[in-house]
């Protein structure tokens, strides 16, 4: 379990202070998939960085499974981050050392006897499915294979808590998945903890069961996936589940000036013609303006937006109607931007 | 004029040549290293960052990279009588050589370190390496090619620096091409052992770029 208090950090460059992280609290339970997700310099690999203690926290503290990280001295943070593992959005292998010697790399660093490691090493090219190169050197294979190796490299100290700043975002979407496969996989054998760094949405709908949305470094937002996915409260988060990995950069300008709003349907939303049924009892039709089914942490979620009629009247009535039929219902109207 | 004497005398020099300028990239080596490493180190970019330390070493390497070397070579003739018994000959101007080295061997292993992946060491550090552990695996290793491209450099002006040294008596084929060159207006002997200097700094940047090659994982 990790919990951060009250954690701040502020960088003094010479254009002055930069918060890049403002009095998060925030507590990651053990064996959670954890999203962290903000628009780049929000503060969220200052964030990741901060739960390792690769930066030090101006203030607040960082508690992995009740140990004060600030209070741990240079060499008992050494051997606590033995029980961190963490990957990077570019792989950061030792380009000299192959791969086998790659993943003995932190086993050795801990003083495990040479055979000892190496054998460690073959379970996990076996976890990872790269047996086949084991002798290889990091140039000779793909960004995929580069990161399995990474986690594999990872997870050789067996540590409790796997940070991944993101990992998937030199790859393609179709690496992408099968990465996120093998992290979930990793997740449900050993129960590690995962914390994932991202802005991609469609990153964290994939793969995380809780989320924390950080906006200039302060995290706006958190909880269970598919509540923020269906009720969205910040700005941030709205825009996020929104923007949808930038596809949608020009549908989001046009809804400014609409009068707009995002519905979510649920697997338990009803079968009835909401919509349908909705234009006949209002006598007023809508415009869908995107529709679309999601996998939010394996469940689908059907999302919709509509363009509502632009009398107010019947615009709020629409949205009272929806309400009552448990929809999920978002005011799009005004906020982008 | 091409007798015995003179052909056993070039076979000298150039014995001499190769003895001053392998044992002063040693001994440069052996200074300069730890001295590149610490620049790398204590420079703010560095993994322990160290303001003091980084100003006087940087401070001290450029004033000596500052003296040009027959005046550096000059200046520590009495350094050079205490450390080696005489100023002159092949042994007495490897000191100087040794000197004129390790800043420059220096200030090559601390660009090469910092060649090194900002990510990579971090890296290291998430794994919980300490700083030795990052300079002796992940450094020196992963900037191991760009060191030994230096290592070339170094060895081809440190021959250089020993033929300068001729002028003043150390000896080797600089010493040659000197005094039977300019002194005594021989030009054919100062000619071979200019050609007999390049096919030296031919061979050893060939070695070296092969070796440095040879070594580079970061090839298909």
């Amino acid at each position: 379990m990790i919990t951060l208090n009250n954690v701040s950090k502020t960088f003094t460059t010479k254009d002055g202070e930069v918060h890049a992280l403002r009095d998060v609290t925030l507590t990651i339970e053990k064996g959670d998939i954890f999203g962290i997700i903000g628009m780049s310099g929000a503060g969220k690999s200052t964030l990741v960085r901060c739960l390792n203690f690769l930066e030090r926290p101006t203030s607040g503290a960082v508690l992995v499974d009740g140990r004060d990280l600030s209070r741990l001295g240079g060499k008992q943070l050494r051997a606590e981050r033995r029980n961190i593992g963490m990957i990077f959005q570019h792989f950061n292998l030792l380009m000299q050392k192959n791969v086998v010697d790659n993943i003995c790399f932190p086993l050795r660093i801990a003083g495990t006897p040479k055979a000892a490691a190496k054998k460690r090493a073959q379970e996990l090219l076996e976890l990872v499915g790269l047996t086949d190169k084991a002798s290889a050197y990091p140039i000779q294979l793909s960004g995929g294979q580069k990161q399995r190796v990474a986690i594999a490299r990872a997870l050789a100290t067996n540590p409790k808590i796997l940070l991944c700043d993101e990992a998937t975002s030199a790859l393609d979407p179709q690496t992408t998945k099968a990465i996120l496969a093998l992290l979930r996989e990793i997740n449900e054998r050993y129960g590690i903890t995962i914390v994932i760094i991202t802005h991609e949405m469609a990153v964290v709908r994939e793969i995380c069961n809780r989320v924390g949305i950080i906006g200039e470094g302060r995290l706006v937002e958190h909880g269970s996936v598919i509540d923020v996915f269906s009720h969205p409260q910040s700005q941030e988060a709205r825009e996020l589940v929104l923007r949808n990995t930038g596809e949608n950069h020009d549908l989001v300008e046009t809804l400014e000036t609409k009068n707009c709003v995002r519905i979510v349907f649920s697997e338990n939303s009803s079968y009835e013609p909401v919509i349908a049924n909705m234009v006949l009892k209002f006598g007023a039709p809508v415009n869908i303006l995107r529709a679309d089914t999601k996998n939010v942490s394996g469940i689908a979620h059907g999302e919709m937006i509509l363009g509502l009629p632009e009398d107010r009247e019947i615009a709020r009535g629409m949205i009272k109607y929806l309400r009552e039929r448990n929809l999920a219902v978002e005011e799009v109207t005004g906020y982008v931007g | 004029m091409w007798d015995k004497a003179v052909i056993d005398m070039i076979i000298r020099g150039i014995g001499e040549t190769l003895y001053m300028t392998l044992a002063s990239t040693l001994l440069g080596y052996l200074f300069g290293l730890p001295l590149g490493v610490a620049l790398a180190v204590t420079d703010k970019t560095g993994i322990r960052p160290n303001a003091v330390v980084y100003k006087l070493l940087d401070f001290i390497s450029n004033i000596i990279r500052s003296i040009p070397f027959l005046i550096l070579l000059i200046v520590l003739i009495p350094f050079t009588r205490a450390v080696v018994g005489k100023s002159y000959g092949s042994t007495a101007t490897i000191v100087p050589l040794v000197v004129a080295a390790t800043p420059f061997i220096g200030r090559m292993i601390e660009s090469s370190l910092k060649e090194v992946d900002g990510g990579v060491i971090e890296a290291a550090q998430s794994m919980g390496a300490g700083p030795f552990t990052i300079i002796f695996h992940v450094l020196l290793v992963e900037a191991r090619t760009s060191i030994l491209v230096g290592a070339t450099i170094a060895i081809g002006t440190i021959l250089g620096y020993s033929a300068m040294a001729g002028t003043v008596g150390g000896g080797g084929l600089g010493d040659i091409a000197i005094r039977y060159g300019y002194h005594r207006y021989q030009a054919d002997i100062m000619f071979a052992t200019v050609i007999l200097l390049i096919v030296l700094v031919q061979i050893f940047q060939t070695a070296g770029m092969y070796i440095s090659n040879k070594l580079d994982r970061r090839k298909r």
